[in-house]
């Protein structure tokens, strides 16, 4: 029970960390339409601006600071630069300008820090565990992590369901021709939402910095993550991608333990060994499978396409 | 287009598939002029990679179905490869047919669910279920894992015709030469002049009687099961499978090569395979960090050339 109890923890975590990329990226894949594959790379520049900042001031508060500074920073040149350019293009044309984006950020990553996993130290004040009930524990890091991710969450649906820029948003993301014949600056707009995006991912790079390993390669693996996420909530939905998340996060910890449980229960160990982690693997890819024959727009598809 | 231009257009894509493919056949006597046997490695590596890109662009720039998960077919060949070489019965007439099914069911199984998408959810999901296949191939022990493992070349008919690095030399051209034939007839015929119609208007091919989505799923197989026989060929020709064969950077660099081509034709996308291979290889030779050189040059492209959207 305890173990489960450690797994759904964990799966949340992981949830909450996904929905901080798929939020900016739901909205400028389905509102704007714009495919951006450089979404991971943003989330590795706060990763390793984290890395910086905490080896520059010692302080893993200011370390957070930096990295969202550094996350603005990169959102603003690459927005200004290479992506509102974009906005007016084809995919195809797109998807070979971020491509070029990623090229250049990656290995800009490792000319600089070198090909190697660097590592964050968790902070002191949140490196010690907790009791959970039935005598398990577990880390504080992580349940701060959710905190955030939680508190960021709420800020969003606040920002966009009770303020006015959040108000035009969902209008532009309706109908975007007619928001801007009634005079609002669209391309702000969306230049806004890009920057946003471009933070959010960041900040989650930030946050994941201590548990994971910081590489040059980091981004894709999340991006890709990132793109089921928005398939199964519904393309351009925020409430999707917040339940997407979750369910991506969950069935990545407790469905592999519960599979493992089931294949050990049912096949015989060694038949299990290997048949578990191939089958494991597909778990979040079937529940995408699912959903598509299902629902094809989405669980939670957003009322502007519907 | 008159009927004049389009004979003009013909005679030469006819002519840049020619010079193509016969500067990649010339690698070996090219490679012995100047003493670097290497060459007829990258040549042959390009000639695949053209390939590869050419069954991509079947479904870019004539199906209209942007695919961002290309590699896996790549990969399914090459595990297929690999498998029937594990098992002891290194046969290439069991093992290519096996690659060419396995793609193609891959496809078949994936497509009917990717194609209820368009646009950038489509983008998304075939990236997604090349992850998968990905994280499949990483998890099989037998296979030699997330490291994956080398391979010997196979029997062709009990024969060892297959083992020499001529018959590998001949055997990628003839897969090239093959695309550089066949994807144009394939695009003029009423299967591609139906795919093409479906690109520009949708709702008058659906009226006109046709089940588009079944002729795009068509496609969908069709260029899977070949991305499969040249993954197949690629693990032979090097000896050696990995996961590294399905990753997705490898369906970008494929796509990256597709655009650079200009997506309307076939030898378009075999020229920009090739360009990037060698353009690869030559920058490599200057700096380890030679993307840093690559990526501002592709960037430029994106925003520089290309239409705009309307």
């Amino acid at each position: 029970m305890a173990l489960w109890l450690v797994q759904a923890l964990n799966g949340i975590g992981f949830g909450v960390l996904l929905f901080l990329i798929a939020a900016g990226l739901t909205l400028v894949f389905g509102v704007m339409d714009l495919v951006n594959l450089a979404h991971g790379v943003q989330y590795m520049l706060g990763a390793y601006c984290a890395v910086v900042g905490a080896q520059l001031t010692g302080s893993f508060a200011a370390a957070l600071l930096i990295a969202v500074a550094g996350a603005l920073a990169g959102g603003v040149i690459l927005e200004r630069l290479v992506l509102r350019p974009l906005l007016g293009r084809s995919h195809l044309q797109q998807v070979l300008g971020t491509y070029g984006l990623i090229l250049l950020l990656e290995e800009g990553a490792r000319a600089i820090f070198g090909p190697a996993p660097l590592s964050l130290g968790l902070p002191a004040m949140l490196d010690w565990s907790l009791r959970l009930p039935g005598g398990s524990t577990y880390p504080v890091y992580r349940l701060f992590l959710i905190g955030a991710g939680l508190v960021v969450a709420l800020a969003l649906w606040l920002a966009i369901d009770h303020t006015r820029t959040g108000m035009r948003l969902r209008a532009g993301a309706a109908n975007p021709v007619m928001l801007s014949a009634l005079g609002v600056d669209t391309g702000r707009l969306f230049g806004l939402v890009l920057i946003a995006g471009a933070v959010l991912a960041g900040f989650a790079g930030a946050l994941a910095a201590p548990i994971v390993s910081v590489e040059p390669g980091m981004g894709g693996a999340v991006l890709i993550l990132g793109f089921v996420v928005i398939v199964l909530g519904g393309t351009g939905s925020m409430r999707g991608a917040f339940l997407g998340a979750l369910l991506v996060g969950l069935m990545d910890t407790v469905g592999r333990g519960a599979l493992s449980a089931l294949l050990g229960a049912v096949l015989s160990p060694a038949a299990a060994r290997q048949a578990g982690p191939a089958l494991a693997s597909m778990l979040i890819y079937l529940m995408m499978a699912a959903v598509l024959a299902l629902r094809p727009g989405g669980l939670l598809p957003s009322p502007a396409r519907a | 287009m008159s009927i004049t231009l389009r004979a003009g257009r013909r005679a030469r894509a006819w002519n840049v598939g020619l010079g193509l493919w016969l500067a990649l056949a010339a690698a070996p006597w090219v490679a012995r002029l100047a003493a670097y046997p290497y060459l007829v490695d990258i040549a042959d590596r390009a000639a695949l990679t053209a390939a590869a890109a050419i069954s991509l662009q079947f479904l870019v720039g004539v199906a209209g179905l942007v695919s961002l998960g290309h590699a896996a077919f790549l990969g399914i060949g090459g595990y297929a490869a690999l498998a029937f070489a594990v098992g002891g019965a290194n046969e290439a007439a069991l093992s290519l047919p096996a690659a060419v099914i396995g793609a193609a069911s891959f496809a078949a199984l994936t497509g009917l669910l990717a194609l209820r998408t368009r646009g950038v959810t489509f983008i998304m999901i075939t990236l997604a279920f090349a992850q998968m296949a990905y994280f499949i191939a990483q998890s099989f022990e037998l296979f030699g894992g997330s490291d994956g493992m080398p391979l010997d070349p196979p029997a062709l008919l009990g024969t060892g015709l297959l083992r020499s690095p001529a018959a590998l030399h001949g055997i990628a051209l003839l897969a090239l030469a093959a695309c550089l034939v066949g994807a144009p007839r394939l695009t003029r015929s009423r299967f591609g002049r139906v795919l093409r119609a479906g690109t520009e208007s949708p709702a008058r091919v659906i009226a006109a009687g046709f089940d588009l989505r079944a002729v795009r799923l068509r496609a969908y197989v069709l260029s899977g099961a070949a991305a499969g026989a040249i993954g197949w060929l690629l693990a032979e020709h090097a000896g050696f499978v990995s996961p590294a064969m399905m990753e997705w950077r490898v369906s970008g660099e494929l796509l990256v090569m597709v655009i650079l081509g200009g997506t309307r034709t076939p030898e378009g996308a075999g020229l920009g395979a090739v360009g990037l291979v060698a353009a690869e290889e030559v920058l490599a030779a200057f700096t380890d960090h030679w993307r840093l050189l690559l990526a501002p040059v592709l960037i430029l492209i994106a925003l520089r050339f290309g239409p705009r959207r309307p």
